[in-house]
């Protein structure tokens, strides 16, 4: 019993030494203070599927490295990341100044930012919607509550039936800053926690509308988006995200609190690479341009 | 007394006291289960000063957010392009934090759930505690109190999916996801909790009480109706209250069944957003400290004090019932 409540505190004393030596002034002791081949991901409820494939198939030619991936939001992944609680974030959206400036000031180190794949999000309407394309502006004033009939904006004649994300999510940010311009949704949105709840609403509901990822696409219908009113719509596809054609596509991030080192720059240099571009595909976003 | 303890000649033998001395390892159990009692108390106590404190910003008008601005939970001054004013829209800017829209939600469910969850489940308690019969009793009670536990994951899940299109088929509400649709979501896990309490009331009616109503020539339902259901009428109003707290505190079933719109209207058909989802959603992504997090640590201060109050109000009008029917 002595001996081995000895060794227990050997070892965590160890442990606490290790800690203190892993962690010097700068960038790596970020990423230093964390359990050895164990990573911690944290963000997008969009990126959580692709984070988990990601992590699997990691598994397979890392078999020591254990990738322990959670959702809850862009902006909950960024607040873990200042917190110091995750190695790396997923964001469905760049971090925002405000968030960069309070990573520097918390942990003293800048965000690294690093694209892992390319998303276009799609416009979600029932597969009994008659309608096949419509335009940003129009997209704005529906979600801003200006138009309230599928009429108006070229459907069959029927109130529309807002859905969006809650407002922790990456998608919703981004959807509020590229189509409504900054401009607050409509109070009568119905939001829904996670895309495949919202594809589920829509799914259900003749009369709905959503967004979100293309990796969500089963038993609803895409709509093809044009900028303006005068050109043409496009549908969301690999070479229309790439080239910019579909106006509503992002790329979707990794953050590191200072640059990535061991483990961790590993993780996500095969998740650049062709291994963890593939995975991309499968679950349905595109893969990064290739330049 | 006195005297007769004199009296008697062979004093000197001390009388064993019926109250056995405990041996020190039932006293450390005792001390151990008194300790894990007072535990529980003080984390109920901890929690409440915790979010209360959080809160408190908030109550005492000192808390502001980011652009200076009060947090005005009532604020209804109207905005700048002419919209309605009774707005929860926490993100914008100015962010607004109006809280009716949120209390008119939770208790729209929640009482959807209590009306249709207090017939079906008061009905189900008499028949399983009055006219079942042995085998029936066996198959149906078991069935019912494993309703309570199903994940409310599964029956939000259930409700987002398939009640939804039912109810939207054959009332054609408004929105698909409403106030209906997780108010029976709702009444799923609602039933269970009041069935439970009041088939336990009804079968603590004394045995005389019926055999005394059958004697004086009454039938069964009179009997039921008459005598029993009224002698057990305090615990079916608590089981009521304990419904309602279940209801009004249930998070996961409306966050996925609602819709999830600040509405304020009075129709059950539309879309609404209770103040336990505005916590689930919200919480995990504000910055601690900022007017955002206070305003949410102060609605879950107004969800705790509501489900006290009730509680407390819903135990003194028993207590008051019992005393008037004497089972106390």
């Amino acid at each position: 019993m002595a001996t081995r409540r000895s060794f227990l505190f050997l070892a965590v004393f160890a442990s606490l030494c290790h800690c203190t030596q892993g962690s010097p002034s700068g960038a790596e002791g970020t990423l230093g203070r964390v359990n050895r081949g164990k990573l911690t991901v944290k963000g997008s409820d969009t990126m959580v599927i692709l984070g988990q494939r990601w992590a699997e198939a990691y598994a397979g030619i890392e078999p020591h490295a254990v990738v322990q991936i959670t959702g809850g939001g862009t902006s909950t992944g960024i607040a873990a990341l200042i917190n110091g609680s995750t190695d790396i974030c997923e964001a469905s959206r760049p971090m925002s100044d405000r968030e960069k400036e309070e990573l520097r000031s918390k942990r003293g180190v800048p965000a690294v930012e690093t694209k892992v794949a390319l998303d276009a999000l799609a416009i979600f309407v029932n597969s009994k919607n008659p309608l096949d394309e419509i335009s940003l502006p129009a997209l704005a004033r529906l979600y801003a509550g200006e138009t309230a009939d599928w009429r108006q904006v070229g459907g069959a004649g029927h109130a529309v039936v807002l859905y969006g994300r809650e407002s922790s999510s990456g998608t919703y940010g981004y959807f509020k800053e590229r189509v409504l311009g900054g401009k607050d949704f409509a109070p009568s949105t119905q939001t829904l926690a996670g895309t495949s709840a919202l594809a589920n609403a829509v799914k259900g509901d003749e009369f709905g509308i959503g967004y979100g990822g293309v990796a969500y696409l089963e038993g609803i219908k895409a709509l093809r988006v044009r900028t303006d009113e005068r050109s043409t719509a496009v549908a969301p596809s690999p070479s229309t995200a790439k080239d910019g054609n579909y106006p509503i596509s992002r790329f979707l991030y990794f953050y590191t609190a200072g640059e990535p080192t061991a483990d961790v720059k590993k993780f996500i240099d095969w998740v650049q690479g062709p291994g963890g571009q593939e995975v991309v595909v499968e679950v349905g976003y595109y893969p990064l341009p290739k330049d | 007394m006195t005297t007769n303890a004199t009296a008697t000649p062979q004093t000197p033998r001390p009388i064993p006291s019926l109250k056995r001395q405990p041996r020190t390892g039932e006293r450390l159990v005792e001390l151990l289960l008194k300790a894990v009692a007072l535990t529980s108390i003080a984390a109920i106590v901890l929690i409440l000063a915790f979010v209360a404190r959080e809160a408190l910003p908030v109550f005492t008008g000192t808390g502001s957010d980011e652009s200076g601005a009060s947090l005005d939970l009532l604020l209804a001054e109207p905005l700048a392009d002419g919209s309605e004013p009774l707005l929860w829209r926490p993100v914008s800017h100015p962010p607004r934090y109006n809280v009716i829209p949120l209390v008119i939600g939770s208790l729209k469910v929640t009482l959807v759930a209590v009306l249709i969850a207090a017939p079906l489940g008061i009905a189900a308690a008499i028949y399983v505690s009055e006219l079942a019969g042995k085998r029936q009793r066996e198959i149906v009670k078991p069935t019912i109190e494993l309703l309570a536990g199903v994940p409310s994951v599964v029956i939000g899940f259930y409700a987002l999916v398939v009640l939804a299109s039912w109810i939207q088929g054959i009332f054609g509400t408004e929105h698909r996801l409403n106030a209906l649709v997780a108010g029976t979501g709702l009444a799923l896990a609602v039933c269970p909790v009041i069935f439970t309490v009041s088939e336990d009331a009804l079968q603590a009616v004394p045995h005389a009480y019926r055999t005394a109503a059958l004697a004086l020539g009454s039938d069964r339902l009179q009997m039921i109706f008459r005598v029993v259901v009224p002698a057990a009428l305090p615990g079916i109003l608590a089981s009521l209250v304990l419904g309602f707290g279940r209801a009004i505190g249930e998070t996961m079933i409306v966050l996925l069944a609602s819709g999830n719109a600040a509405l304020i209207s009075g129709s059950i058909g539309v879309s609404t957003r209770t103040i336990t989802a505005t916590i689930a959603e919200e919480l995990g992504e504000v910055v601690v400290g900022s007017g955002h997090y206070r305003v949410l640590f102060a609605l879950g201060t107004i969800l705790f004090a509501s489900t006290f109050v009730l509680n407390f109000a819903g135990e003194r009008v028993i207590h008051g019932l019992r005393k008037k029917l004497g089972t106390a």
